[in-house]
């Protein structure tokens, strides 16, 4: 009997974790019992980008969409919708400050404004079937490029397209592939294609989630990349922390050999092609491209001096093409749909030249204090307002927006003054800021832009690898003048100095890592340098969080006496007798912010 | 599975296409079984079966078929509620296996409403 109904349940990484495992077993069970699995069929797919909504079940033909399932909602959710047809109200979205829930996928704003491309199968297949792919149009991209068109007329579509690399350098793809053809030929020699999945930038996970929920659309780009520059032999490089793409990766490799799309004489047409998957072992750097052929060679994972390019001396001194797991997911829908098309998305000119503009679609995660979190793929162009507003909901708690930090770790703080700059790789670049990857942490009021800065250069300085001196020893000094500031010990002098240690490492720095990493401390300083100025000259941390810059206090109108305060604090500077007012000795205080936390009257308050 | 070729792409895409058009939604016709405890009582899951049935023998890829809960109009269940694209849903009374087939063939695949066996075309506004 055909099936009625597909029950699409999330088994990305976060939904996982939120037990649609566990979820997917009880479905399975009330199933049997209603005798519904010949009709109602289960289908566990990749992420479907709302993760702050997990875990994710979509019903389809009906279009219902339902969040934050429990394994108790199990059996009356099947009884009530699988078999009675009565979609279930609490388990669908509601969004933040509204009452009614919204019952389809379309209608939901996170949903409504993306456009999907390198995310075009997200819960829409399962990602260990690739017959699943093969009927979203998966690998006739590539059936068309053997047999229709010559490796250079691949090379002019995908230039003509203006796709940049979505890794963060923004890089125009076509460019790449021809200057890694050429080399090749040049010299004769054999070329590799290499995919990027060393997603190191905290709190992104773009790629993670494209390997997740179609690793075939990676492969097939990577298959279609090496007919064009002429490689026999691919690398996919993965970070270790990423298992579950792994195995979805290895899963749709195995498979798309058993189908002869990769091995020898794909599509009888004499090419041959495979993929080898290399595990990373956790290092930052690593995404850097010269480390990450370093490290694939089996050498310590750091860069080197780029005067030479990969494209001509790269892995083993092979010519190499290295893109990133997005920019692969994308070559196979420019190749279908054609250049022209690509360009009708996204900003700017590139009938000239690539780099005329930015075309298409980038995926961003979301992340921080925005209300909802997840994965969203935009149109080049939509403004940080469209994004953070409309598909991400607003700030969380109704607090007021302060700042959104784009491009991962060495990404620049952009304030509100800029929320409608359009997102693509120029103007976040001439802002100070990067596209990178396309991480997105939102910060609300309650941040403070030293601590911020403070942060992200201490993880970066414990990612460094050491190799040069401004990136090294910089970063380093960078974070002692930090703590500094963030401790009230700040000078006057230490504004410039921070400054003048940028320069040196966007100027001196061996590679991307180093010379992007001062981004946060110089749009921090730049935006939002009063917050600088108050930390140092008038020793008070404005938003409230540098602990040795705030005192807590009790105010005394408001406190009604109820010893909540004094029973949690854990150093006992809390006194005061039931119903009189208390007080905090600011002595014994190790301001860890329980007790305004636990306040029920808003009576303890920082200053 | 031996390697395939260009036209087995296409072959896979053609097997796959009813699970596409569910999947996406996007059916060219929808039948709504209303499956209350009135309908199944009435004898909706026949209905069901037998629209499961008639759309498995004649393969049919671009009708989608889902359920719904009781219409309100409990005397006259077993009820369906068919939407063919570009004509108003018609909801269909007192159904019996034999009716739905001929439902099926004229409305749902010829675009003619069988009136003697029509409640009313329309359908509630739901909120």
């Amino acid at each position: 009997m055909p099936f009625r109904t597909d029950v699409l349940i999330c088994m990305g990484t976060t939904c996982i974790e939120n037990n649609s495992f566990e979820i997917r077993e009880s479905i399975a069970k009330e199933l049997k019992k209603h005798n519904l699995t010949e009709e109602i069929r289960l289908v566990s797919t990749g992420c479907f980008g709302f993760c702050d909504a997990g875990p994710i079940i979509l019903v389809q033909p009906d279009g219902v969409f339902y969040q934050g399932v429990k394994e108790k909602d199990v059996p009356f959710l099947v009884e009530e919708h699988f078999l009675k047809g009565r979609p279930v109200k609490k388990l669908m979205y509601t969004p933040p400050k509204e009452k009614m829930p919204i019952p389809t996928l379309p209608e939901i704003p996170f949903f409504r404004q993306q456009v999907l491309i390198a995310l075009r199968n997200r819960g829409l297949i399962d990602p260990e079937k690739i017959t699943d792919y093969i009927a979203r149009d998966g690998y006739s991209a590539l059936a068309k490029v053997v047999s229709t068109m010559k490796p250079e007329e691949v090379i002019e579509e995908i230039k003509a397209s203006g796709l940049r690399g979505r890794g963060g350098g923004g890089f125009p793809t076509g460019i790449k592939w021809e200057s890694c053809r050429r080399a090749g030929e040049k010299r004769s020699e054999i070329r590799y294609v290499i995919c990027n999945a060393d997603e190191g930038d905290p709190g992104a996970y773009m790629d993670r989630t494209i390997m997740e929920s179609d690793p075939h659309s990676v492969i097939e780009g990577m298959i279609i990349g090496a007919y064009a520059v002429g490689a026999q032999e691919g690398y996919v490089y993965i970070r270790k922390e990423y298992p579950i793409a792994l195995d979805r990766l290895n899963t749709a490799i195995m498979q798309a050999r058993e189908y002869g799309l990769l091995g020898n004489n794909i599509f009888d047409t004499g090419f041959n092609f495979d993929i080898e998957v290399h595990r990373g072992a956790g290092a930052f750097v690593c995404g850097e491209s010269t480390a990450l052929m370093a490290s694939l060679e089996g050498k310590a994972g750091v860069p080197r001096a780029k005067y030479i390019h990969t494209v001509e001396y790269g892995l083993w001194n092979k010519p190499s093409c290295l893109n990133n797991v997005e920019t692969w997911a994308n070559i196979p829908v420019i190749i279908n749909r054609g250049a022209k098309w690509f360009t009708t998305i996204g900003t700017g000119d590139v009938s000239r030249s690539p780099w005329g503009g930015s075309k298409g679609t980038k995926v961003f995660s979301l992340t921080g204090k925005v209300n909802n979190t997840g994965l969203v793929e935009v149109p080049m162009g939509v403004t940080l307002r469209d994004i953070i507003f409309n598909i991400g909901g607003g700030i969380k708690k109704g607090k007021k927006f302060k700042m959104v930090q784009t491009g991962g770790p060495s990404g620049g703080f952009l304030p509100e003054e800029l929320l409608d700059l359009p997102v693509d790789f120029d103007s976040l670049t001439n802002a100070g800021s990067m596209m990178g990857s396309g991480g997105m942490v939102v910060g609300d009021e309650d941040t403070c832009m030293v601590d911020m800065a403070k942060y992200f250069i201490s993880f970066l300085v414990t990612e460094s690898c050491g190799k040069c001196v401004p990136c090294r020893e910089g970063l380093k000094r960078m974070k002692e003048i930090l703590d500094r500031i963030s401790s009230g010990e700040g000078k006057e002098e230490d504004i410039g100095l921070l400054e003048e240690i940028a320069f040196t490492l966007q100027y001196g720095a061996l590679c991307g890592l180093g010379k992007s990493a001062a981004n946060p401390v110089l749009t921090a300083i730049k935006f939002f340098r009063d917050e600088f100025n108050a930390h140092i000259k008038d020793k008070k941390c404005p938003a409230g969080v540098c602990k040795e810059l705030i005192e807590y206090g009790i105010d005394p109108e408001k406190c009604t006496g109820c010893t909540l305060c004094a029973r949690k604090c854990p150093v006992g500077a809390i006194s005061g007798e039931q119903k009189e007012n208390h007080v905090i000795d600011t002595s014994k205080c190790i301001k860890c912010g329980i007790c305004y936390q636990v306040c029920n009257f808003d009576a303890v308050f920082k200053k | 599975m031996p390697r395939i070729t260009p036209e087995d792409l296409k072959k896979i895409k053609e097997k796959a296409r009813r699970t596409s058009i569910l999947r996406e939604g996007k059916g060219r016709a929808k039948i709504v079984v209303h499956m209350g405890t009135c309908g199944i009582a009435a004898g909706a899951r026949k209905i069901m079966n037998a629209l499961l049935k008639i759309i498995e023998e004649k393969q049919v890829e671009d009708v989608i078929l889902t359920t719904s809960g009781c219409a309100g109009l409990c005397s006259r269940e077993p009820m369906a509620t068919v939407e063919v694209k570009g004509m108003p849903p018609v909801k269909y009374v007192d159904l019996t296996e034999k009716k739905i087939e001929e439902i099926f063939e004229k409305h749902v695949q010829k675009g003619e409403i069988i009136k003697e066996y029509a409640l009313a075309a329309g359908s509630e506004k739901t909120e």
